[in-house]
């Protein structure tokens, strides 16, 4: 049987209704997704039935309490900026995405790494595997990678993705995004997930964004248009905070 | 970005790492956390599983632990760059980084080449799980010896043997993990 968008609409609007029931009755409020949301089909086999183990983080020996730590040799100095990274100019809108990285103390995490990869202005991702039929762009791959400064900011100049079809069901659309993948203070505040552009019409559509299923939340993963942060003649300022959720030991040093 | 009452921030939501990440996050020498040659090295290695108990060739994990001497301190020089070329230079063959990352093969297998970690009690390897469909990474622990251990002993017995390393020759130590079904991985959380 084809899965359609509609039957897709219908399980994402049930988990979306069964959440908003559970949050207005005094269930907490979750602000990530669910590993099994079953809209997002290839969630069905690889999440755990049974509940996580919750590890008593008050023991600084904890392990995860501590991080792997980047540096400058991390790193090259264009690594940032996906536009120069080859001999000729990318297609596309060029644009920059800029932001700080906290924790959930609202301190900025510095020096740490972050890690971002994307499709190119046509949606097609420098991926073998990827087989959109979409022209690839010789001079974009869209890796980048930088170390946050000693306010937690981090900078990146690059090209507006472009949406892109997948196979979760028939006629399934990507909203445009970015990739990030961040550290922090603790392996326990690992990050991955995905920036999106403010007023993408395939928001409602997408099971993946719809997979967060708090509203506020998931207003969290959307970029601001920012006029002060475009550039004359050159690109258009996208601005996103980042926050890292999870304890550290500087959290147990300061008495939490 | 928006402050909760106690002061907190909120913190950024999960997504999945998808499936076009292999020409973004691994990197050369990503599995070498040992110096290459080190007389202790160890290989930690096993298959990730899905809820068929089929192979994922489409993971990527994490690894972070203590270095032998018991450090949590870590290094820089994981993903060491080359400035002039723009490509990886690898790992510089002495500093122990206590980070690893692997991609799963075709086969849903991988392979951690390090040193025995030195953390107070039994001795572990934080291992973070990344894949298509998993919409927020999983936690887990590979034990390479079974003892006394707060974790440990906090889980039923069948469950248990799902965090501890199987032993085997060279060196090496087998950790499958399965992310659901028949003898699940336990994961963990840090509230
Ligand atoms: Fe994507």
């Amino acid at each position: 049987m084809t899965l359609t968008q509609s039957d897709i609409d219908v399980e994402i609007n049930d988990a979306q209704n069964a959440y908003d029931k559970a949050v207005a009755g005094g269930a907490p409020v979750q602000h990530h997704p669910p590993r099994d949301y079953a809209p997002y089909r290839s969630s069905v086999l690889r999440h755990p039935k049974q509940p996580l183990v919750a590890v008593n983080s008050g023991d600084p020996e904890t392990v995860e309490l501590s991080g792997p730590v980047f540096g400058p040799t991390d790193i090259t100095e264009i690594d940032n900026d996906l536009t120069v990274q080859h001999q000729g100019e990318p297609l596309g809108e060029r644009i920059t995405v800029s932001g700080r990285l906290l924790d959930r103390e609202g301190r900025p995490v510095r020096g740490q790494l972050i890690e971002l990869w994307q499709a190119n202005a046509s949606g097609r991702y420098a991926h073998l595997r990827d087989q959109h039929p979409a022209p690839l762009d010789p001079n974009f791959t869209g890796v980048g990678r930088t170390l946050t400064d000693d306010q937690g900011r981090y900078f990146f100049r690059t090209i507006k993705p472009g949406a892109y079809p997948w196979r979760n069901h028939t006629n399934a659309w990507r909203p445009a995004h970015i990739h990030f993948s961040m550290f922090g203070t603790a392996f326990t505040q690992r990050l991955v997930t995905q920036m999106y552009f403010p007023n993408d019409p395939l928001f409602p559509y997408d099971p993946i964004l719809r997979s967060v299923t708090d509203e506020s939340a998931r207003n969290r993963l959307v970029a601001q248009y920012n006029h002060d942060l475009s550039q004359p003649e050159f690109s258009l300022g996208y601005e996103w905070d980042i926050v890292l959720d999870g304890p550290s030991a500087t959290w147990i040093e300061e008495g939490r | 970005m928006t402050e909760n009452t106690t002061g907190q921030v909120l913190p950024t939501p999960s997504h999945t790492v998808g499936p076009f990440y292999g020409y973004a996050l691994p990197f050369p020498e990503g599995e070498q956390v040992a110096p290459k040659g080190h007389p202790d090295q160890i290989t930690l290695h096993g298959y990730v599983l899905d809820g068929e108990g089929k192979p994922i060739p489409d993971a990527i994990l994490e690894f972070w632990q203590a270095a032998p001497d018991g450090s949590l301190k870590g290094a820089p020089g994981s993903l060491r760059r080359n400035p002039v070329t723009g490509g990886y230079l690898g790992r510089n063959g002495t500093d122990f980084t206590g980070f690893g990352r692997v991609a799963t093969d075709a086969d849903g297998h991988y392979a951690l080449y390090t040193l025995p970690p030195g953390n107070a009690g039994l001795p572990y390897i934080s291992v973070c799980v990344f894949a298509r469909g998993l919409l927020h990474h999983l936690y887990t622990r590979a034990y390479l010896a079974d003892g006394a251990d707060p974790l440990l002993d906090s889980l039923p017995d069948g469950r248990r043997a799902t965090l501890v390393a199987q032993p085997g020759e060279r060196r090496t130590y087998r950790f499958d993990i399965r992310l659901q079904g028949e003898g699940e991985t336990v994961f963990l959380e840090f509230p």
